[in-house]
């Protein structure tokens, strides 16, 4: 009987997410020896070609990741979706745009107008590249940038969220260990459009600090102060996305002193992860005057960055009114 | 008239809360005291309750502007919440400034029960504020934001 | 004109594409190697708190977020002015050297090693990590997985997590090592040193024992003669988390030392409408083409640039090999790109006993690992030597401490150039009236992947074998020869 077949493709993303799964060590023999893996770019020779040949839903595991920054990204993610059964949004580009969706603050023009003026730019007739362009021996093409970036979900039909930046190496395996068990009808998936591999609490449920009624008077940076290693961050002034971020990481990042920058996405439930935010931080500031509220504001110095960094694609708005404007 | 003379209506969210605001919008109502009717009302049982995704559903949903009301500072029918709204209306304004929409379109009012008229003639107000401003013609989910900008070149 | 496309590239971070024209003879006249992606962090960035780039920057590559955390790091202490303490900078470079042996570990073994270690001629199922283990022995497979897991476990103890490191701060870390953890990672180090060794021996004995091997590696096709660039310490050894950024001409001499914060008046990228990336060249000597030589301001910077650059390694074990590497290659520069995986592991030694050194340092586990900053934040410049090439961040803020303006030079991205002409020279020597067959795409292949585009991992499936297929069309644009090479 042959194997299953699996899949995994990198859209607009950095490679984090295949270094987790490789990250799993030895694991990954189980996975080879229960799939087939049939279209993986960063590892092995199959091309787009091989998958459009390829029947729909012949492939039974995608893990996609990666956002829609172009359109190639776009025509892959529906290709795939035809051809796979299970198609998972894998890491928080798929799910919710991440760090490249913080491009959504910005029009695409500017995006490609900054890349191509820097200070060491040498670039007297003020090209831009062009998705085609005639060299003398023919045409050559790249792919056209999408004016606002776009996450999986809003593209495709996805089975399930797998979140994270990326998802934790130990969730990557319960996952994989899940899905070979469903294949051998020793479990069952959960249902369509679930998130797995992750909690369904938050962060502040897993770290390990000490917390108190918190009363902010200042927001602080943490870089300007000497944090108490075992009090809470926020409650400490320091901006911390804890209470609105999915569990599932062990709170790596407040364990090892940093806070938490909102990795794994929203909280179960959560409709709009910086609304959560917002809604946290200003109940906690100790001032009901509104002059005395303003400052304590103030030392927040990027409201939609810590709120939305990785999160602005998958936010209810998706992108800033500039980005819209083209 | 054509369409585009006819004069902009704004859409305008306006979030109220049971104790007080929303009686100050009941008052005016039963006095016939005339107010534009670009405002849609929304009862919650105290500006506390107004939690910001609530705002940003409305702005991604179409609308051009949102109003949050309750009850005066030292007034609220749960004793503190009031000042909650207070601020997250503070934070939220800052956010939206980032995210392109101008200040202008988020309005924090409070009113009392017995405020019928300076409800009304504070909807007056900020409804032509609001015309002023423009649509804000949040781009809707599909939508081709804007023209892409490569174009074939020869060489 | 007919035409060659392959499409895409794989093993490289994101997605390449490489055209490559013949004239009516059939012989090669031009190729390009485009890449089709733009994510904008020089824009995006603007706006966030300098606290973040560290964190934000990680996101620009997953395979070696380490080594944007550190530039980042770099770039935010001078920023902020702020000298961080001895042991926060040995803590970084602890976490820094870790990584590199890690992330060479993986890209000899399971990329660009099978190449040599199975030679160019071996048949097409061996040329991959099985095929190595075959003739190596079974063991070499576990050990690379437990490399990598040591690696990983250094990088999460400092840095807080395995993939994007969350402790590097303006100042310094935001915590320290145990005692504990110390003893655990001197442990982890003397076993990288001892596989370092090995590996180093497997090259010699596979690889340098085969003539044929060492004519491939000395031939002309995959030969270039550019500029070289890498970071040295004081005494001008090889030093991949701080120092000056050298640059040594096609002969050798030093052409050009510069201080990190200095880098604009040496550098410029050229730009070419047909694709999303610039190529980065020494402005003082002009961007003259895709061409070699003196006069040509092209440079390379990878494993092999940074021992040419260099007058030699900071660490005994690395040093001997060093002098070996050269007494065998004919002297320094050594311009032969497939010697790039040969300095590679001879880094993985320096890396791996550079480990050792800093986790025996007295003061690794002080408490003194972070010093706030006093000073106005305004601009700053941190360059550390990515596995792939000097990696350069500059970052403008305001008074707050939030970003400006960002400025990047990233690791591959210096080797635009020198990739593209590398596949040219190649496709060139190789492609002769219009006769393409099974040997062009390996040698191809190799002249690529020599540079170790930024990703390379592979485990189980098939990592050596780049998927190619090459169209052949007649003068009207009909295929009239598909080759395909991995491709089933």
């Amino acid at each position: 009987m042959s194997k299953p077949k699996f899949a995994m493709y990198w859209a607009a993303s950095c490679g984090g997410c295949e270094i987790a799964v490789l990250n799993i060590h030895e694991k990954i023999l189980d996975v080879d020896a229960a799939f087939e893996v049939v279209f993986w770019p960063v590892a092995m020779d199959a091309k787009y070609k091989d998958v459009e040949a390829m029947a729909d839903g012949e492939i039974t595991l995608c893990l996609f990741n990666g956002g829609m920054r172009n359109d190639e990204n776009e025509h892959i993610a529906h290709l795939l979706r035809k051809k796979s059964k299970i198609m998972v949004a894998f890491g928080s580009c798929a799910c919710e745009g991440c760090i490249p969706g913080l491009a959504n603050f910005s029009p695409i023009k500017e995006i490609i107008d900054t890349a191509f003026t820097t200070i060491t730019t040498d670039n007297p007739e003020n090209i831009r590249p062009q998705s085609s362009f005639t060299m003398p021996e023919g045409i050559i093409t790249i792919p056209t940038l999408n004016p606002v970036l776009k996450t999986l979900g809003q593209t495709v039909d996805v089975d399930y969220f797998m979140p994270g930046c990326p998802p934790e190496s130990h969730q990557i395996e319960a996952v994989v260990g899940l899905v070979i068990a469903a294949l051998n009808g020793k479990a069952e998936l959960p249902p369509k459009g679930a998130t797995i591999g992750a909690g369904t609490t938050t962060v502040c449920d897993d770290c390990p600090r000490k917390r108190n009624l918190k009363t902010i008077k200042e927001f602080g940076r943490i870089q300007l102060m000497k944090a108490d290693p075992e009090l809470c961050l926020l409650e400490q002034g320091i901006p911390c996305n804890g209470p609105a971020t999915r569990n599932g990481c062990n709170a790596r990042c407040p364990s090892a002193g940093a806070q938490c920058i909102g990795c794994y996405g929203p909280a179960e439930g959560v409709v709009d992860y910086g609304a959560r935010l917002i809604s946290a931080f200003a109940s906690v500031i100790d001032s009901n005057k509104p002059d005395e509220i303003d400052k304590i504001l103030d030392g927040l110095v990027d409201p939609a960055g810590q709120f939305y960094r990785f999160n602005l694609a998958g936010s209810l708005l998706r992108s800033s009114k500039y980005a819209q404007k083209g | 008239m054509t369409e585009e003379s006819k004069p902009f209506e704004p859409v305008i969210i306006g979030f109220t809360c049971n104790w007080c605001s929303y009686r100050a919008a009941d008052m005016a109502g039963t006095a016939r005291m005339k107010y534009a009717p670009n405002i849609r009302l929304i009862r919650l049982m105290c500006s506390g309750r107004l939690d910001p995704t609530f705002v940003f559903k409305a702005f991604a949903g179409g609308a051009d502007a949102v109003l949050i009301s309750g009850c005066h500072p030292g007034d609220c029918h749960y004793v503190e919440q009031n000042y909650k709204a207070m601020r997250r209306f503070h934070l939220l304004k800052r956010v939206l400034v980032q995210m392109g929409i101008e200040p202008g379109r988020l309005k924090l009012l409070w009113a009392s029960a017995a405020e019928g008229a300076i409800f009304a003639a504070e909807i007056n107000k900020f409804t032509e504020e609001v015309r002023a401003l423009g649509p804000l013609n949040w781009a809707q989910p599909g939508e081709q934001v804007s023209t892409p900008i490569m174009e074939e070149v020869t060489a | 004109m007919q035409r060659i496309t392959i499409d895409p590239i794989t093993r490289l971070e994101g997605h390449g594409k490489i055209e490559i024209f013949l004239n009516e003879q059939g012989n090669v006249t031009n190729t390009y190697f485009q890449i089709p992606e733009l994510r904008g962090f020089e824009r995006f960035c603007v706006g966030r708190p300098v606290e973040e780039m560290p964190l934000l920057t990680n996101r620009i590559c997953g395979v070696c977020p380490e080594a944007h955390h550190m530039a980042a790091a770099k770039a935010a202490d001078a920023v902020y002015k702020v000298e961080v303490p001895r042991t926060g900078k040995m803590l970084r470079e602890l976490l820094y050297s870790a990584f590199y042996a890690t992330d060479h570990t993986t890209h000899f073994y399971a990329l660009g090693g099978p190449d040599f270690i199975m030679g160019p001629d071996a048949p097409v199922a061996e040329r991959n990590i099985l095929g190595v283990i075959h003739k190596v022995g079974l063991e070499i497979g576990g050990k690379v997985i437990q490399m990598r897991k040591f690696g990983h476990t250094v990088v999460e103890m400092i840095g807080g997590r395995k993939v994007h490191p969350c402790t590097s701060i303006p100042g310094g870390l935001t915590k320290g090592i145990t005692e504990e953890q110390r003893k655990e990672i001197e442990q982890m180090g003397r076993w990288a040193i001892e596989f370092a060794q090995f590996s180093l021996q497997a090259f010699n004995d596979i690889v340098l024992g085969n003539k044929t091997y060492v004519d491939l590696i000395l031939g002309d096709i995959y030969t270039h003669k550019t500029y070289y660039m890498g970071m040295v310490d004081e005494k001008n050894k090889v030093n991949f988390y701080d120092g000056k950024v050298r640059v040594v001409g096609p002969d050798g001499k030093e052409y050009v030392k510069y201080e990190p914060k200095d880098y604009a008046a040496h550098i410029a990228e050229h730009v070419e409408p047909w694709t999303y990336l610039k190529f980065p060249y020494l402005k003082n000597v002009g961007w003259k083409g895709f061409v070699d030589g003196p006069e040509s301001g092209v440079y390379m910077a990878t494993p092999l640039s940074r021992l040419n650059a260099s007058d030699g390694m900071a660490t005994p074990l690395a040093q001997a090999e060093y002098e070996k590497f050269y007494s065998t290659l004919g002297g320094k520069p050594v311009h032969q790109r497939l010697a790039i995986h040969w300095a590679r592991l001879i880094e993985l030694l320096y890396a791996a006993e550079r480990w050792v050194e800093l986790a025996t340092d007295p003061e690794i586990t002080s408490p003194n690992f972070h010093a706030i900053p006093t000073a106005v934040p305004s601009e700053g410049v941190g360059i550390v030597e990515a596995p792939r090439g000097t990696l350069t961040h500059h970052y403008w803020t305001d008074e707050r401490g939030v970003v400006t303006k960002v400025n990047l030079i990233v690791g591959t991205t210096n080797n635009y150039a020198p990739i593209t002409m590398s596949i040219k020279k190649a496709a060139e020597n190789l492609i002769k009236k219009g006769n393409v067959n099974e040997g062009l795409l390996n040698m191809v292949e190799m002249a690529f992947r020599a540079y170790d585009p930024c990703f390379g991992c592979a485990t189980h499936s098939l990592p050596g074998r780049m998927p190619l297929e090459i169209t052949i069309h007649d003068a009207q644009g009909n295929p009239i020869n598909n080759l395909k090479q991995f491709c089933d």
